[in-house]
């Protein structure tokens, strides 16, 4: 067993193994912190997501808390004003990028983008950036779920499971910059790629990209 | 007098042979010809074909010889004529009749043609030399001293003149000595970020044994920036060498030269240069007969920018998409195949050998305290001398814009210099006194980057200018992260539209406190520095974007949606219509009294009329903002 560290969350001491990253601890006990890309099987932290900041007392700059091994003393802030400010924004620009309309969202009642605005009071709506249009497009090829890129994050949870945990590979992504999505090779339908129907991703995904077609 | 050891015998045996070379070869005229990518554009090729064919015609006794980039662009296509008796002179703006000329005067009749010489690389009595211009003075060159002098396909031109010395001296040393000369020298890393080169080795070192590997970054993207493919094109053995020094210093046996594939020049000579090295046993296994083993091999990189960034770099040589990673590990710890890797730019390896050679207290007596050495630029823009720059840090930009480069071309006014590329940020004049150092530079918002410096003058707009290079950024990110991916583009496209006259009063609040997020949000640097642009132009030039915004208008008359041309009637003459002829949209006509008007809705803003207006009339101008041709229009009682 590994050594284990005391550590202070918002002022609450909580005993840790050393070098887990403080993510995990935090949210294990029961603190929240906005996170999407984040998945504790992972070895390396993608760390892409960027909504997982924390303040650490003694540094000035706030710090991804999935990338951040909690050593003997750490104590940390879930909130402070720059956390609260990179977080919104991050949230902002996600939303921007996002079909909205929660009502007829598959995923309404588990979506982390929701979860994210009840626990930092933000609001699901662009308060300073236009939305970016993109054409709708649902992949509804496989016999039990389909895939909405326009609800997609880029979180990379479904590419990890479906490379890693299924080894099949069907998804990757694809594109560069603002084109970066999540997709199959050459493009494909998934019914059409490697893709085994297998549905290990589809709980994984934290809004309502991929689900079940019985849900919605 | 110490012992020479075994290596520096079989060096010196090297040097001895390739000096001899050299020395039957001086009692002959030599033309050097720039050839680096710079002067093949200015029309070296024909230059370097028309000294052979005249040399030949009048069968003189002459070498023409291929060098690299000497560091004058503006001046090419370049040549430097040795005639045994005279100095050393180089002539620049060269073409076929003017090669005809000198072959013919100055090969042949011994008259050095002086009117047409720029500079003599050696004292003399009868033509100024480098140091007698302000250039010269400034210029200290350390990465650049054999670069545009040297034949980069002849390795021998470079042992001649002390080249893998280092390399054999270090080999009589121990590893532990180069590791901490490189420390002692307090070298900074010049791919940007100025990380002291001693410490990221020494981290390297201490990741243990096994295989490591070493890699020098050549994946140089900057839009304007040219410095490490001219280093690779002009002087590829001092890079080899440095790479070499530090895989000796942090026990490497293979190391990759990451150059990016549209540098097929640089590619082709390093690939030439390793392989010289080979043959001469100093590259590859049992180097000048010691033990230590080191191969180098070109990696081709497909151009993306995202692919300088460390992480995404040894990504892309592994085969994955090229894309940042989160850190730690460092590449020191774990960099390529999950090996200790050191990774450092062109120019940091380059420094590697005259610091060996030389001594720590000579690197560092040049340069600041904290910021050893020099500083490479290539000098680029509306500056009056382009070209390839090596001044001490410390160096003021302002020095380096009017002493060495001359000041801003075409007598117009200087207004920013853009430094460090799309990562770097716009100074003002006002600005331009700062000493050029990482730390200087970093505090009034630029970067010190990689050394790209763009001198930009009362024509360019400085929205039009933020937005250039965010559109770069923009389409280059990566797209992992959120901010970047997201940010980047929001932020341009509230830039084009302030550039369209679409922006709104509250967009400024909006545009700045989004770049402050992606700078602070981002994943990698690349994200964390694609704000500067914009931070730097708000900081400096944010009168520039209000009149964008509030009275849409463009005072540099650059946005073409924010501008008009007009005739003006008063200037325009009946005698002529060049203008007529040069618009390719047939806008322009002819009124009942003879002179030139635009019709408003054919005109496209091409630029032709105003370009092609004789200077004697200067009739054409640009308005902005647009309304003002009603005034211009009704004013004229038309």
């Amino acid at each position: 067993m590994s050594k284990q560290v005391s550590i202070s969350i918002d002022g609450r001491t909580i005993t840790a193994p050393e070098g887990e990253k403080l993510l995990w601890v935090a949210l294990e006990n029961g603190i929240y912190i906005p996170n999407l890309c984040a998945m504790k099987e992972k070895s390396h932290p993608s760390g892409s997501c960027r909504l997982c900041y924390v303040q650490v007392e003694g540094r000035a700059e706030p710090v991804t808390s999935c990338t951040l091994p909690v050593t003997e003393g750490l104590s940390v802030q879930t909130r402070s004003p720059q956390v609260d400010r990179l977080v919104k924004s991050a949230f902002e620009l996600l939303l921007s990028n996002h079909r909205l309309g929660c009502g007829r969202c598959p995923r309404r009642k588990t979506c982390e983008l929701l979860k994210m605005a009840k626990e930092r009071g933000l609001k699901m709506k662009l308060f300073h950036l236009e939305p970016l249009e993109w054409p709708v497009e649902i992949d509804d090829s496989p016999k039990t779920f389909a895939f909405d890129r326009s609800r997609c994050l880029l979180c990379g949870r479904c590419v990890w499971i479906c490379q890693e945990v299924a080894k099949v590979g069907a998804l990757g992504f694809t594109g560069r910059g603002i084109d970066r999505r999540v997709g199959t090779f050459q493009e494909l339908s998934l019914a059409e790629s490697p893709c085994t129907e297998c549905g290990l991703c589809i709980d994984p995904c934290p809004s309502g990209a991929l689900y079940f077609k019985e849900s919605k | 007098m110490t012992v020479e050891t075994p290596y520096q015998e079989r060096y010196r045996k090297l040097k001895d042979s390739a000096a001899a070379g050299e020395e039957a070869l001086s009692r002959q005229a030599v033309i050097q010809v720039g050839m680096a990518t710079c002067g093949i554009a200015a029309g070296a090729v024909p230059v370097k074909e028309a000294f052979v064919r005249f040399i030949e015609e009048k069968n003189i006794d002459a070498r023409v010889m291929e060098v690299g980039c000497m560091g004058h662009c503006y001046a090419e296509p370049l040549a430097i004529i040795s005639k045994p008796g005279f100095p050393a002179l180089c002539y620049g703006y060269l073409d076929e009749d003017l090669v005809e000329r000198l072959v013919e005067d100055y090969l042949l009749n011994d008259d050095p043609c002086y009117e047409f010489a720029l500079v003599a690389l050696e004292p003399n009595d009868v033509f100024p030399t480098l140091s007698d211009f302000p250039r010269g003075v400034h210029e200290k060159k350390i990465v650049l001293e054999h670069c545009g002098f040297i034949d980069p396909g002849e390795i021998d031109h470079y042992i001649s003149r002390g080249g893998y010395s280092a390399l054999a001296e270090a080999l009589s040393g121990t590893p532990a000595t180069v590791l901490e000369q490189v420390k002692e020298s307090h070298l900074r890393g010049r791919g940007g970020a100025g990380f002291p080169a001693g410490l990221k080795w020494e981290a390297a070192v201490q990741a243990g044994g096994g295989t490591k590997y070493v890699i020098c970054n050549a994946d140089e993207g900057d839009p304007g920036a040219f410095m490490d493919r001219s280093i690779l094109e002009s002087c590829p053995h001092q890079v080899i060498e440095g790479m070499l020094l530090c895989a000796y210093a942090i026990g490497a046996e293979k190391g990759y030269l990451y150059i990016r594939a549209e540098y097929p020049l640089a590619v082709k000579r390093v690939r030439l240069a390793l392989e010289q090295a080979r043959e001469k046993g100093l590259l590859g296994s049992s180097i000048l007969g010691s033990s230590f083993n080191c191969d180098l091999e070109v990696f081709r990189g497909s151009g993306a920018f995202v692919c300088g960034e460390s992480s995404a770099l040894v990504r892309s040589m592994e085969g994955k998409m090229g894309i940042p990673a989160t850190r730690p590990p460092r590449l020191a710890q774990s960099g390529f195949r999950g090996r200790p890797t050191v990774l450092n730019n062109v120019k940091t390896f380059a420094y590697i050998p005259p610091i060996i050679n030389r001594g720590v207290d000579w690197f560092r007596s040049i340069g600041t305290e904290k910021n050893p050495g020099t500083a490479v630029f290539s000098l680029v823009g509306k500056v009056a001398h382009t070209g390839l720059v090596e001044v001490p840090m410390g160096t003021t930009l302002r020095e380096l814009i009017y002493d060495v480069g001359e000041g801003v071309a075409n007598d117009k006014a200087f207004k920013a210099a853009q430094i460090g590329g799309p990562s770097g940020g716009c100074l003002p004049e006002a600005a331009i006194d700062i000493p050029i150092d990482f730390d200087s530079l970093q505090e009034a918002g630029a970067i010190m980057g990689s050394g790209g410096l763009v001198v930009l003058d009362e024509d360019d707009c400085m929205v039009a200018i933020a937005r250039y290079f965010l559109e770069f950024t923009q389409q280059e990110s990566c797209g992992k992260c959120t901010f970047c991916r997201l940010g980047t583009k929001h932020m341009l496209d509230l830039l084009t539209a302030i550039t369209e006259g679409r922006g709104e009063p509250e967009d400024l609040e909006v545009l700045e406190r989004l770049a402050w997020e992606v700078k602070e949000g981002s994943l990698c640097n690349l994200g964390a520095t694609a704000p500067n642009p914009i931070l730097t132009t708000l900081r400096y030039f944010r009168d520039e974007y209000e009149a964008h915004i509030n009275e849409k208008r463009c005072p540099a008359l650059m946005c073409s949606e924010l501008i008009v041309y007009y005739i003006e009637p008063s200037k325009c003459s009946k005698l002529c219509s060049v203008c007529v002829g040069s618009c390719p949209t047939e806008a322009i006509y002819t009124r009942d009294d003879g002179l030139k008007a635009i019709d408003q809705d054919k005109c496209t803003k091409c630029d032709n009329c105003l370009k092609t207006c004789p200077p004697d009339y200067n009739a054409v101008i640009k308005l902005s903002p647009p309304g003002l041709l009603a005034e211009k229009e009704g004013g004229k009682g038309a």
